[in-house]
């Protein structure tokens, strides 16, 4: 287990005062002008490093991807992507709320890094106060001379703002974020010219995730050795993790990548509700990545290579523990429908595929169908992923298929069950 | 993709109180000159609460603002799920049906709104209250919770949340945040991490 002194995140849980002076007695902002006098150089080399891969969900190589923006004269900016909405992940908001200052210090020190001049924070719509907490630290860091015009006595002039949205999961997709900050409707741009080449207003921009900008001025501090010495090769650090659903204590909390996924939930989150063996299924990171049922959970690793071995994915470390009381068909059902509502309507195959997969979902819940219509839904997966401008097809597509590939018995039991006219035992659920 | 329209009824005109007017003026000057339609999810946002909901005049006049084609700030209204296109009750609740809440029971709050307040997307008669089901918030460790209003209620079961419609509708202050013993979103049973020197602060959240 990680020891409390390898934790980032020290105030995720808001006991300690989250303004400056609690967050300087915590260690931020500490040696902040000696970070930026080391030069945007040694700050990209030190996160490559560190081995940080990005934290919003594709797991992209952090420092690889601040290395991408040009070196030229133009306004370069850092677009920092706060509109946390993939069902199952509350994490950014901890960090908003609870420690603004990691995240403030992170943007000056990526920005550095990036040669941007300006950064703005996209808060998602509905976390009001999330937001007002995080515009009061950013005031706090203004008044105290440590962003603005000679961000920390460094000589680097740096304006940060705090933008928000008004309710659209598909401004969590970075170029529709874009297109949103713009004041445009979220949808999602083609790429190429990638964000990095022509973002906001034109100019060279780099999207990412809150996490991922948080925990620099840390890394940067104590050392890209530091953070590449925790969690698995290739999967380095600590994981803020969301763990929801069917267990005793849901909870955030911060591990070392690559723990076990029964122990993360007995550990912290008081274990699986009935006990390990009621597990039915979890879906470890976030609502768009395959279900595992507990055969594979019994001794699956928490990190990006060991989930992607198993057709699944760590995404944004969002645990939805499902115990055996659930209906598993109407649970991705009901993502179904969460993609259904989300799609923005630019692509075919996305604005027409989600409604379809989500209206057959509820005839699989029901039981109402024909056996070969497990297959044609299938297919039909197969049909929307990879063909629309953004991943939000992919992501309502491979919910169903990790549905199907573990758990087509019981879809194809409650048609039968619905044939012979018994009663389809559906939504005994979350009965505590 | 949802599909949402503007309200039949709408009001002859609409402006910004001077306080207000003020604040869009600041919040147009977060963004580089020629760049200020960057400011119009703010500006609706605030007519919003001025007004408790986004009325076509409303879209009108700050698309002026912003020198912005009217079907460009009407399309922004209507794709952004936040702005209620026609009024809603006084305390207006949202309630995330989404799978991690669903797995703890929202069912059972769906229950509990139609009972207090009747259907989805209704007005109370009194004009306390009315709700909708919306997607994840994005508290999901706290499920299942609802948002009234800016904040956000959690840890919720189906008395918990009869007793704060109850305290809205007769005008009771309700404290927001987890309505269980957590401070937010620890696990309940104890701590297991950050268990050194950390107090609780008077006063934080």
């Amino acid at each position: 287990m990680l020891d409390d002194k390898d934790r980032i995140f020290t105030n995720l849980y808001g006991l300690d005062d989250w303004r400056l002076a609690g967050a300087r007695r915590r260690g931020d902002w500490d040696g902040t002008a000696e970070l930026i006098a080391r030069g945007r150089d040694w700050i990209i080399d030190e996160m490559k490093k560190s081995g940080l891969r990005g934290r919003g969900g594709a797991g992209f190589p952090t420092g690889l991807k601040w290395s991408f923006m040009p070196k030229d004269d133009r306004q370069h900016y850092l677009v920092v992507n706060a509109d946390e909405s993939e069902p199952g992940t509350c994490k950014d908001r901890e960090i908003m709320r609870h420690d603004p200052h990691k995240l403030i210090e992170g943007c000056l020190l990526a920005s550095v890094a990036m040669g941007a001049s300006a950064c703005y924070i996209y808060v998602r719509g509905e976390f009001i106060r999330e937001r007002e907490q995080l515009q009061a630290a950013v005031d706090e860091a203004y008044d105290a001379g440590l962003i603005g015009k000679n961000a920390c006595g460094s000589g680097y002039d740096f304006d940060l703002y705090v933008h928000h949205g008004a309710g659209a999961y598909i401004c969590g997709e970075e170029t529709a974020l874009l297109e949103s900050l713009e004041g445009k409707k979220g949808m999602p741009r083609m790429k190429p010219p990638f964000p990095a080449n022509c973002g906001l207003y034109g100019a060279p921009t780099t999207v990412a995730n809150v996490e991922s900008v948080s925990v620099a001025p840390t890394i940067l501090r104590r050392g890209a050795s530091w953070f590449a010495g925790l969690g698995r090769p290739n999967n380095t650090g600590t994981k803020l993790f969301c763990i929801s659903g069917h267990v005793n204590n849901p909870c955030n909390v911060e591990e070392e990548m690559g723990i076990p996924l029964r122990e993360l939930i007995e550990r912290h989150a008081g274990g699986v509700r009935g006990g390990w063996d009621n597990l039915l299924a979890v879906i470890p990171g976030g609502s768009s990545v395959h279900c595992l049922p507990k055969y594979i959970c019994d001794d699956m690793l928490m990190d990006f290579d060991s989930l992607r071995a198993v057709q699944s994915g760590l995404g944004t470390a969002a645990v939805i523990v499902m115990d055996k009381s659930t209906d598993i068909i109407k649970a991705i059902a009901r993502i179904s429908y969460f993609y259904k509502h989300e799609s923005c309507g630019q692509c075919t195959p996305c604005r027409e595929g989600t409604g379809w997969m989500w209206r057959v979902m509820e005839r699989l819940a029901k039981g109402e169908a024909e056996v070969e219509e497990i297959d044609m839904l299938l297919d039909v997966t197969k049909r929307v992923e990879g063909h629309t401008i953004c991943a939000l097809g992919d992501a309502a597509a491979w919910p169903i298929q990790g549905l199907i590939k573990h758990f087509r018995p019981v879809i194809e039991e409650r048609i039968a069950m619905q044939k012979r006219g018994a009663t389809v035992a559906v939504g005994a659920v979350a009965a505590e | 993709m949802s599909v949402r329209r503007l309200s039949p009824n709408q009001p002859a005109s609409f402006a910004f109180t001077p306080e207000n007017l003020a604040w869009a003026k600041k919040e147009i000057a977060k963004y580089p000159a020629g760049r200020e339609a960057s400011a119009i999810i703010s500006l609706l946002w605030q007519a919003q609460k001025q007004e408790g909901w986004v009325s076509e005049p409303a879209i009108r006049v700050i698309g002026d603002m912003l020198d912005m084609p009217y079907i460009r700030a009407l399309e922004i209204a209507t794709f952004y799920t936040m702005f209620n296109l026609a009024p809603v009750g006084e305390h207006y609740v949202q309630l995330c049906g989404t799978t991690p809440c669903w797995l703890r029971g929202a069912d059972e709050l769906k229950e509990v709104c139609r009972k207090h307040i009747g259907p989805e997307g209704h007005v109370s008669a009194d004009g306390k209250l009315s709700w909708l089901e919306v997607e994840c918030l994005g508290a999901c460790v706290n499920a299942p919770m609802v948002q009234i209003g800016d904040d956000f209620y959690e840890d919720l079961d189906a008395s918990k949340l009869e007793t704060i419609l109850t305290k809205l509708r007769n005008g009771e202050q309700v404290e927001p945040g987890p309505q269980s013993a957590r401070h937010s979103s620890e696990p309940l049973g104890g701590l297991t991490s950050l268990t050194g020197t950390l107090q609780p602060a008077a006063g934080d959240k």
